[in-house]
């Protein structure tokens, strides 16, 4: 096997020199039966070329790149600039481990300490962890800090967050026996607050929500009692919109794909985490904090460890270990090169294209927003006629929107999500309107 | 250390976008103004050649696998091959949205499905989610697999999760996540554990037990078929940590082992890259009784091809956004398929080979936790080297001669504790190279302890101050005021 | 550093300085050593009551937690506030300005359990 050193002689040689006979001899604590047992998997071995030309195959059968994409729901399909790539490919970067050695880690541990820095930048908090392991599960390490911190058993969440993410937070509360109260929406298709429990330890909502609609933070706060509020943002849209950190939110979490990961089929994604300083010692997740060295010179290292497991162990704030370091630094790079002013620029771009889109095809007969509130990037639209057979007609188009079912969970019959992103030309959003018009819900 | 925000700004376009093609009607028209930021975020505006070279320095100043030797126990940290970034950037993988339509990810469903059984394979196990991303995400996911299982038979007592004293840090605090409280159970004077206090502890309120095999002392239980028949026998189930796969890879299966839960490490026994803390994928495999509880979506192979199935009612729901990390996946999936029987039985092969040379040409130097037989990684100690001396000084040390130092104070159980894991695709040059830095060091530690103290000398930066890190820690940067 | 002996002590590494049905409880010059430089204590609330072996405080240094545990019933009366800016406090004079809480508890025959300082000691040096 091409990535083994060892000649032939080497493997008798070391043998000897440790007093044994032959590899399998190695194996002799392993008990018998276990070793009768083992089934191989019936696989040859192959070579690299071979393997280029299986997988180059099996991407190449991925029909989706064909397509025009209007798929949002979290994931969004973003130009990632080529510099990304090239840091993220050096190997000094990608093949290090965890920065456990701060000497021989300063690369890793600068690059966090930037990202934490540009995540609390990006919602207006005062402090960052430097990854989780994606949007969903950042959400629900949320749920589990504030019932850490009160208590309660409850937690109130939107009924517009991303269904996917719903499903994890689920998933994680009911492992931990913390029920799930779900909130309303209204027509604008922001969070009915008005029965917000007021025995819950958080109340959770999302914005721009499943329905693209941004959510007013404005007085939210005051409406939850003692509750601490977490929200979940989107990255790009914090470019424009008012951050979550100046309406005293008291936990932002997000899914940072947006910013320089390709979409991945859905994995690895960026989980962003930030919060009030003053739930510093109960918020999960790794991070880089300054210091100086023997010499006085400035740098950094671990901080906070205390909180997580391989100290606090049972009582750690989180059992992550492993997060999503390298897609943390892909974000990084990716802020430093679009740049601030570009990042605005962005943010106006995706707003323009979007809402074109939406006037254009609201212009059509029997189409419609399905609610009245502001958006960014994504929208609902009613349409005449069944929602699937449209979604298919676009497909033959070679235009690409999220299938209708999904929408369904949240109350919506023959409506489709449309998201609209940079990348989307004038040409490709006047061609999804031809589609409409001549598909027969057309005037 | 200088970050991005000390880079010099420019006010030159991005040039990244190309400029607005449909007419311009203004954010603030658009949005209602209530809702908008009036304080820009302060992302710096530095030029691309300058971003290019403030990465490539910091790149400079770690330390990875292409640089030298890696001996973290328990890490696997093994050669990560080129070609499968290749792969994993292939735009047909790395651009396709994961809430396409089946039908457009044919090619992605079909390796997902592919290496859910190669993996079932490798485990001995009938099923298999790769929705967890990480080792300590698949234990999460096997223990609400448990607290499931048990739910559904009205088995409510279930509350205790059993494990070494010298598990894991993620053992432990993934069990109390999941709502289970913890018991150790102690280790006898072999490094194994202590087969009495086990069964002093099983009963029925014990769910399970959580065991890495081999364990964090790089030692194979020799009764772990009696432990695993004496934790059925009590109705509890196994979790196996599989974080030291590396150890029997291609000669034996957790299966087979009686474990119930069987999680994988992708990033450590199936070579994809650790990127200093992350992304990794923590698959876990599972028996037969627990298969209807995995998480949704399955990836499933229907007449027409491959698909997303939904309808498994007693599932325990999703712990990802989607589907797993995919791209890590394919890099695992390609290593497998490059290997093949007999290169995944090589690597335990020469993984158990190197680790036994290192433990007997170091032994004599060092103090070794348990002579004999280690498997993948074995533990020594920094006690008793020289006066004053302690296994972080001697750790800093080797940084001046070049090399990562090894895990260091872990596990618990041995005190100044150093795991060492050289993997196999070290070469003898390396491994001497290795026992001769460290017989240097230990000859340093009596006869010039301070060169130990001061270490490391020769990295980018000395030792660094943790204490004044962790008193009210910065955690980001401090933009001068007025910014 | 001398153990004082007008002090108790316990095998977790606590000292309790008796005063009537009063206890000034801290952690040892052994505890503070072994757990390197403190960045943080994490003290209980004034008023609260605790109960025999729960845990009254944490002490963190960077690598490690130490658990202070209540030696026997009782209501917390006060707290080292001066802790909360300066938790070095308990490494410099673990035994005196150190101080982290002080209980008033209900049965005096608690305290017979407790070492003296002399046994501490001895314990000490077995360990």
């Amino acid at each position: 096997m091409r990535y083994l050193h060892h000649q032939t002689a080497d493997r008798r040689d070391m043998l000897a020199s440790i007093g044994r006979s032959s590899i399998d001899e190695l194996f002799s604590d392993i008990p018998k039966a276990v070793t009768d047992a083992f089934r191989p998997l019936g696989l040859p071995a192959r070579s690299e070329q071979e393997i280029v030309a299986e997988v180059t195959s099996l991407a190449a059968s991925n029909a989706a790149t064909e397509k025009s994409c209007f798929v949002g729901g979290g994931i969004y399909d973003h130009y990632i600039p080529s510099l990304v790539n090239h840091m993220l490919l050096r190997t000094e970067f990608y093949t290090a481990y965890t920065p456990y050695q701060p000497e021989i880690s300063q690369g890793t541990l600068t690059a966090m300490f930037e990202f934490q820095t540009l995540v609390c930048e990006l919602t207006g908090m005062d402090v960052a962890n430097a990854s989780l392991y994606d949007g969903a599960t950042a959400v629900a390490e949320a749920a589990l800090m504030a019932e850490r911190i009160r208590p309660k058993g409850k937690v109130a969440v939107a009924r517009s967050l991303f269904a996917n993410v719903r499903r994890v937070l689920d998933t994680y509360c009911w492992a931990s026996e913390i029920e799930v109260v779900e909130l309303p929406y209204l027509p604008s298709g922001q969070c009915d607050l008005s029965n917000t429990p007021p025995d819950a330890s958080a109340v959770i909502l999302q914005s721009p929500n499943a329905f693209g609609v941004i959510e007013d933070l404005s007085g939210v706060k005051e409406r939850v009692g003692d509750a601490l509020l977490i929200v979940a943002a989107h990255p790009i849209s914090l470019g424009i919109l008012a951050p979550p950190g100046e309406f005293d939110v008291d936990i932002v979490v997000g899914e940072g794909q947006s910013l320089g990961l390709p979409m991945s089929y859905g994995g690895p994604l960026l989980g962003l985490f930030a919060a009030k300083r003053e739930y510093l010692r109960q918020m999960p997740g790794r991070v880089s904090g300054q210091t100086i060295d023997a010499d006085g010179h400035g740098g950094f290292t671990m901080a906070a460890q205390t909180r997580e497991q391989h100290i606090r162990r049972e009582r750690a704030t989180s059992n992550i270990c492993t997060n999503s370091a390298l897609c943390a630094l892909a974000a990084t790079v990716y802020l430093a090169t679009v740049g601030g002013n570009g990042f605005r620029r962005l943010a106006e771009l995706n707003t323009e294209k979007a809402h074109y889109l939406a006037d254009r095809i609201t212009s059509i007969d029997g189409y419609a927003l399905a609610f009245s509130g502001s958006f960014f990037n994504e929208f609902v639209v009613r349409v005449p006629g069944d929602a699937c057979a449209l979604h298919q007609k676009l497909l033959d188009e070679g235009i690409q929107t999220e299938p209708p079912e999904p929408l369904r969970t949240h109350g919506l019959e023959n409506a489709l999500r449309i998201a609209v992103t940079e990348k989307r030309t004038q040409s490709e959003l006047d061609r999804f309107v031809e589609v409409l018009e001549t598909s027969g819900g057309a005037r | 250390m200088r970050t991005i925000f000390d880079c010099p700004q420019h006010d030159g376009s991005d040039g990244l976008f190309p400029t607005l093609d449909v007419p311009r009607e203004g954010v603030d028209r658009l949005i209602d103004q209530a809702l908008l930021r009036s304080n820009p975020p302060r992302i710096p505006n530095v030029c691309e050649p300058t971003v290019a070279r403030h990465y490539t320095a910091l790149s400079k100043l770690n330390y990875g696998i292409d640089d030298g030797l890696y001996p973290l126990g328990s890490c696997t940290m093994k050669y990560n091959p080129k070609v499968n970034e290749d792969l994993a950037r292939l735009p047909g993988l790395a651009g396709v949205h994961p809430l396409s339509d089946a039908a457009l990810a044919q090619g992605t469903l079909r390796f997902l499905h592919e290496l859910t059984e190669l993996l079932c394979g490798i485990a001995g196990l009938p099923g298999v989610t790769l929705q967890p991303v990480a080792g300590a995400h698949g234990e999460l996911t096997g223990l609400f697999l448990f607290k499931r299982y048990f739910e559904d038979r009205g088995d409510l007592k279930r509350r205790r999760i059993l494990l070494p004293d010298s598990a894991h840090g993620t053992n432990p605090a993934s069990a109390a996540v999941a709502g289970f409280s913890v018991t150790e159970i102690t280790s006898n004077d072999e490094g194994m554990l202590d087969l009495d206090a086990l069964d002093a502890e099983l009963d029925e309120t014990v769910a399970g037990i959580m065991l890495t095999v081999p364990n964090t002392l790089g030692i194979f239980e020799k009764g772990i078929l009696e432990i695993t028949e004496r934790v059925h026998a009590v109705g509890g189930l196994c979790y196996f940590d599989g974080a030291n796969l590396n150890s029997f890879l291609g000669r034996a299966r957790a299966g087979d082992m009686g474990a119930d839960v069987f999680h994988f490490n992708l990033h450590k026994t199936l070579s994809t890259p650790h990127g200093g803390g992350g992304p990794g994928s923590g698959p876990i495999a599972v028996s037969e009784p627990l298969v209807d509880f995995l998480p949704v979506p399955r990836i499933e192979q229907r007449d027409d091809g491959f698909g997303l199935d939904w309808e498994q009612p007693r599932s325990i729901g999703s712990v990802h956004s989607f589907y797993g990390n995919v791209l890590v996946a394919v890099r695992a999936y390609a290593y497998i398929l490059q290997l093949g029987d007999e290169g995944l039985r090589e690597v335990s092969g020469d993984a158990v080979l190197n680790a036994n040379y290192l433990q007997e040409r170091l032994k004599e130097t060092y103090s070794l936790s348990h002579d004999g037989l280690c498997k993948h990684e074995f533990v020594l100690s920094g006690r008793g080297l020289a006066e004053g001396i302690s296994t972080l000084d001697i750790a800093k040390r080797l940084i001046d001669y070049g090399i990562h130092p090894p895990t260091i104070y872990f596990p618990l159980i041995v005190r100044e504790a150093m795991m060492i894991e050289p993997t196999e695709t070290e070469g003898k040059e390396s491994l001497d190279r290795f026992i001769e830095v460290m017989e240097r060091i230990a000859k340093e530690a009596r006869e010039n302890p301070e060169l130990l103290h001061q270490a490391p000398q020769q990295a980018s930066i000395r030792r660094l101050d943790q204490t004044r890190a962790a008193r009210d820690p910065i955690l980001r940067y401090q933009f001068p005021e007025g910014m | 550093m001398a153990y004082p002996v007008e002090y108790r002590y316990t095998k977790e590494h606590e000292w309790i300085a008796v005063d009537g049905n009063r206890a000034r409880i801290g952690i040892t010059d052994h505890a503070q050593s072994e757990l390197g430089d403190i960045v943080f204590v994490e003290l209980p609330s004034v008023g609260s009551s605790i109960s025999a072996g729960s845990i009254l405080a944490t002490v963190e240094s960077v690598k490690a937690v130490g658990d202070v545990s209540a030696p026997f019933d009782g209501t917390v009366i006060e707290v080292n506030e001066a802790l909360e800016s300066a938790p070095e406090t308990i490494n410099g004079s673990p035994h005196e300005d150190g101080w982290i809480v002080v209980i008033e508890f209900g049965d005096p025959e608690a305290i017979n359990a407790l070492l003296d300082a002399a046994t501490y000691e001895r314990f000490l040096d077995e360990g």
